[in-house]
């Protein structure tokens, strides 16, 4: 075989291997940020105890997390049981692949583009990879065996389903725009002309709205609903499994940020520079830090975003989730569908 | 209908308007609100290191206070315990001897004097009945304990040091 072959397999394994770490450190740390948002929107100062400014504390709750009694339900059915968060976990973990994180910087005397996965499908796998990530909540507490618990997945399966629509019909408006379903064409699209924010802001409210429903956030927690359902389907879960269903919801949050900003506000795009001008200045390397930390200040603007929308609006109930989703949402989508076409087709053809 | 008070405010029914309808404005003002929250003053009191401030009459420990010469005012006459509803405060007299005339006041002193904390109710009324301005409820706290004989305060836990040290109460 080619050796070309291994030193590939070898990039490509070391890029994932820091996609995944990234993820999980992002999504330690955001239980934290959640927890001081809540706590200053509340007037409280939240965690201080473990560590500077209780920065130790995810370490802390992680190590909980791993040492509490395990209990499986006498009437769970094990192996669903036990592939529920196996699969929320990995799905999260999946969608970062495709994502443009930074541009290319050399290392020895090859240029690596930090893109795991670079398909031509792009978003569309992310869709897929997201919407999958429901069978994790659903086969869970349908192995529960536990009535709340599967209200909570059966909710969480329609909702998803629901939200997808508007969703991905406003992406194809965007798609419309950059001319691609790949990620780092839609950032260089939006590097060359105006952030995707200014052609489509009504696109970016729909977006929005369906990315707090497809993570499960509030005001769309019903999947959850702590005082209607008891925790909803990870009721039944203690330990280390209950802490992949809510790490995967970390990571889901800090994958949708990232989306978010590489879809609408122009991905790892410095703005109000020239980029390619600097890059003849400072190097290609120092540009690729440089974007990936801009990229990254955007994805905790949105996480942040999720977290102050939490604390701030009380859930919706479940009529008029499905009633914002199929009634308000879809026709808005389809009417911005309709419109961006026509703009495209008479001003710009 | 005739209302109670004056602070009765009538319930408006009016349909909501087209811009009340969106939601999304009435998300943003509330949003505005908890980001202004988000940059007000913490009410949180960090407490081991900072304690909150009592009023001046707060009830808390209590002490047994000692005369300026440095004698233990309690003469064991009982009249805490008797006043006690909880029934916390347990005494055993003794004579004073000769000789100890700097350690207690009078003739009578109490050689076992305990509080049990988890009966007491913090209600004072030790501190009115005491006629020799001997039991005191200071402004510190009970501290929390894992055992139970720990809540039960002695003579030694109660008596004011002396000479008096600057204690941090």
């Amino acid at each position: 075989m080619n050796p070309d072959i291994y030193s590939e397999i070898a990039e490509k394994a070391t890029l994932s291997g820091i996609l995944i770490g990234l993820s999980l450190v992002v999504a330690m740390y955001s239980t934290w940020a959640e927890r001081k948002v809540a706590a200053y929107i509340q007037d409280r100062k939240g965690p201080d105890r473990a560590g500077w400014g209780g920065l130790l504390q995810p370490l802390a709750d992680g190590g909980k997390l791993f040492f509490k009694e395990e209990i499986t339900p006498a009437h769970a059915e094990k192996f669903l049981f036990i592939l529920g968060p196996t699969i929320a976990m990995t799905l999260a973990l999946m969608t970062g692949a495709v994502i443009p994180w930074s541009t290319e910087f050399s290392w020895g005397n090859s240029v690596i583009n930090p893109l795991i996965a670079d398909i031509n499908i792009g978003y569309l796998y992310v869709l897929g990879v997201l919407s999958l990530g429901v069978y994790g909540m659903l086969l869970g507490s349908w192995a529960s065996n536990n009535k709340w618990s599967l209200m909570g997945g059966i909710r969480a399966a329609s909702q998803i389903i629901s939200y997808e629509i508007p969703l991905g019909i406003t992406l194809i408006a965007v798609f419309m725009i950059s001319g691609s379903l790949k990620l780092d064409v839609i950032v260089a699209g939006q590097m060359d002309g105006y952030w995707n924010i200014v052609l489509q802001p009504i696109g970016f409210v729909i977006f929005l709205v369906c990315c707090f429903a497809e993570t499960n956030r509030t005001p769309f927690d019903l999947p959850e609903a702590e005082n209607e359902l008891i925790g909803g389907y990870h009721s039944e879960y203690s330990s280390m499994k209950l802490g992949f269903f809510l790490f995967a919801e970390y990571v889901n949050i800090f994958i949708t940020s990232v989306l978010l900003a590489t879809l609408f506000f122009g991905g790892y795009d410095i703005p109000f520079v020239n980029d390619a001008k600097l890059t003849e200045n400072l190097g290609m390397n120092t540009m690729a830090v440089l974007h990936f930390l801009v990229l990254f200040i955007k994805t905790c603007f949105f996480i942040f975003l999720f977290m102050w929308v939490r604390w701030t609006i009380p859930r919706f109930r479940y009529d008029q989730l499905m009633d914002l989703g199929w009634k308000r949402l879809l026709p808005l989508a389809l009417f911005n569908l309709l419109i961006t076409g026509f703009v495209i087709l008479y001003f710009f053809n | 209908m005739e209302f109670l008070t004056d602070k009765a405010q009538p319930v408006n029914r009016k349909p909501m308007t087209f811009w009340e309808r969106i939601y999304l404005i009435n998300i943003f003002i509330g949003m505005w609100i908890t980001l202004k929250h988000f940059f007000k003053k913490k009410v949180t009191v960090r407490y081991p290191e900072v304690e909150r401030q009592f009023s001046e009459n707060y009830r808390g420990m209590h002490i047994l206070n000692r005369d300026e010469e440095g004698r233990e005012n309690c003469t064991a006459c009982g009249l805490c315990a008797l006043a006690c509803p909880a029934e916390a405060i347990t005494m055993e007299a003794a004579e004073r001897l000769p000789g100890e005339e700097h350690l207690y006041r009078e003739e009578k002193y109490a050689a076992r004097y305990e509080i049990n904390m988890l009966r007491c109710i913090f209600c004072g009324l030790c501190e009115e009945a005491c006629p020799k301005d001997a039991v005191y409820l200071s402004q510190s706290v009970v501290p929390a304990s894992y055992k139970r004989k720990n809540f039960i305060y002695t003579k030694e836990d109660l008596l004011i040091p002396f000479p008096k040290k600057e204690t941090k109460e």
